[in-house]
């Protein structure tokens, strides 16, 4: 298997720690990993993606100008990557702040309403989490377990209790992808 | 079993010298690769294997911390990007000129100026070319994963004290901030007092029992510094027969080939796959060693191929070298962004249609 994904909106939407979570399951699993940010300035309130890549052999780029996945979590976002997905390719965002909608046909498109879900968990910090539920239910890169493996791994212990509300987001996130 | 562990290239920088049982670190911070000093500090080894982290007043102050460090026989290093890198050379030159060895890392970004903060392979005539004044060279290590990242520190030190020169690892902004698999090597313990003497008898230790050991980059009398001249040069060609390193990828029998280093040779690596689909035969020659340079290398990998494509993030350095490895036998032609911008794989495959294959 090989997935080249493309994660980008706004600086303090948890995009990066979103693609660093999704790079530490991979590993959790034994797969090739690579993680390369948009780095720089624009993290702070612009706009900031990542490409994750995780395959069963060897990375060759990690920089990419198609991915087999996109999700996008803003409006600028949406303009600058939805050309670049992959036909057939999966392209998932978050319907807060969107006026215009995705328009590609040859692509599977989902829609989630994340934001929503965090004002319903009373938990603006899960954000990230839930998408990367919603990511997982449609595009089961990596097992749910391997996402809580990997927390468990990177997480210093004192940050340990925060692992039930990240497991709570995370389901939350495969529900909304549902619903 | 050995743990992999997933971190960027910088942290695998400062994990590595750690590792290596390096004696102290001399830096000041610079996007993109404060990662370095940032790990070193949260990882304190002052307070396990004894090593010296220092932020320095400045880079200047930095590389002059090095050079003395180095005068002791000490395995000493620093990292700055570009710009900060280029207020070093001074002190390069001179490590050079004293017979030092000392690790100096380049994460390179835009320039030239303060430039960006974004990713450039623009410094590599600093690098290769000299930098500093005066004919010496430093090694030149380019790494292309976060894995070379890691295995460049100690390789880079390895081969300054065994030619006593300066090693520089030249990385770009990809490679410092992009996370990847690593396998950090064993903990090596410092080499105690008595080693460092055993091994650079050169080093100022102390001279109680010995002639006076005396470090310094001048000399007045001008046979005596032609000598000197002669012998840095006699050890430059050493490290040339010794220490050319490359990877040549589906080299054998393709029809254009590809000259890329660091990240480029990632990219490449991308625009090959992407060209097979088009049934078009791409090779790679990716320089490990940027000096020395594997000319011979890429001299016998071009046999018979239609042209050569150097990948760049410059406006056409390393290019220079390609063509003289070849000797014009060969079409050589050039790609590259500026300025921090990163070229697609898409790109650079329409690039080498136009410049070789639709022209």
């Amino acid at each position: 298997m090989k997935e080249e994904i493309i994660i980008a909106g706004f600086g303090g939407q948890g995009v990066l720690s979103m693609g660093k979570i999704l790079a530490y399951s991979g590993l959790m699993e034994d797969k090739e990993v690579t993680w390369m940010p948009s780095y720089g300035p624009e993290q702070r309130g612009g706009t900031a993606n990542v490409t994750v890549i995780l395959s069963d052999e060897r990375i060759s780029s990690p920089i990419l100008n198609a991915y087999d996945t996109a999700v996008v979590l803003n409006q600028q976002s949406l303009d600058r990557f939805e050309s670049k997905v992959k036909p057939g390719g999966v392209l998932i965002y978050d319907s807060y702040g969107i006026h215009t909608p995705p328009k590609r046909t040859d692509i599977k498109v989902y829609h989630i309403n994340a934001m929503e879900a965090t004002f319903e968990l009373k938990n603006n910090k899960a954000f990230n989490m839930i998408v990367l539920g919603a990511l997982l239910k449609v595009k089961p890169i990596v097992a749910v377990e391997s996402v809580l493996k990997g927390l468990k791994k990177t997480l210093p212990e004192r940050h340990h209790n925060l692992i039930p509300m990240n497991e709570e987001a995370l389901h939350r996130g495969v529900d909304i992808m549902e619903e | 079993m050995e743990e992999v562990r997933l971190m960027k290239g910088n942290e695998a920088l400062a994990h590595a010298a750690i590792r290596y049982g390096a004696d102290g670190y001399f830096g000041y911070p610079i996007t993109p690769q404060s990662e370095v000093l940032e790990t070193l500090e949260d990882e304190m080894p002052w307070e396990t294997t004894g090593m010296v982290v220092l932020q320095a007043e400045s880079e200047v102050a930095a590389i002059n911390m090095v050079y003395a460090g180095a005068g002791c026989g000490k395995a000493v290093f620093t990292s700055s990007s570009s710009p900060g890198v280029s207020l070093m050379q001074e002190g390069i030159s001179y490590i050079a000129a004293s017979e030092l060895p000392a690790l100096i890392i380049n994460v390179m970004r835009g320039g030239p100026g303060l430039g960006t903060i974004h990713p450039s392979q623009a410094d590599y005539f600093q690098a290769c070319k000299g930098g500093g004044h005066g004919d010496y060279h430093a090694i030149v290590l380019a790494p292309s994963s976060v894995q070379e990242m890691c295995d460049f520190v100690s390789l880079g030190w390895d081969l300054a004290f065994k030619y006593r020169t300066p090693a520089m690892i030249l990385a770009d902004g990809i490679v410092g901030q992009m996370m990847e698999k690593v396998v950090l090597p064993e903990q090596r313990p410092r080499r105690t007092e008595e080693q460092i003497r055993q091994q650079c008898p050169w080093a100022t230790t102390g001279k109680k029992g010995r002639k006076q050991n005396i470090i310094t980059s001048l000399e007045l009398d001008d046979d005596r510094m032609e000598q000197n001249n002669l012998r840095f040069q006699r050890t430059y060609r050493e490290i040339e027969k010794n220490e050319t390193r490359c990877e040549l990828i589906n080299t054998d029998g393709c029809d254009y080939l590809l000259v890329a280093f660091g990240s480029m040779a990632r990219i490449c690596q991308k625009v090959m796959e992407l060209a097979a689909e088009k049934g078009i035969k791409l090779g790679l020659v990716r320089p490990i060693t940027l000096w020395p340079f594997p000319a011979q290398q890429i001299a016998d990998a071009a046999k018979g191929c239609k042209g050569i494509l150097t990948v760049e993030l410059d406006a056409g350095q390393m290019i220079e070298d390609v063509k003289l490895a070849v000797n014009c036998n060969v079409e050589v032609k050039h790609y590259g962004r500026l300025g921090g911008n990163v070229p697609t794989p898409d790109e650079v495959l329409a690039a080498l249609e136009n410049l070789f294959i639709n022209k």
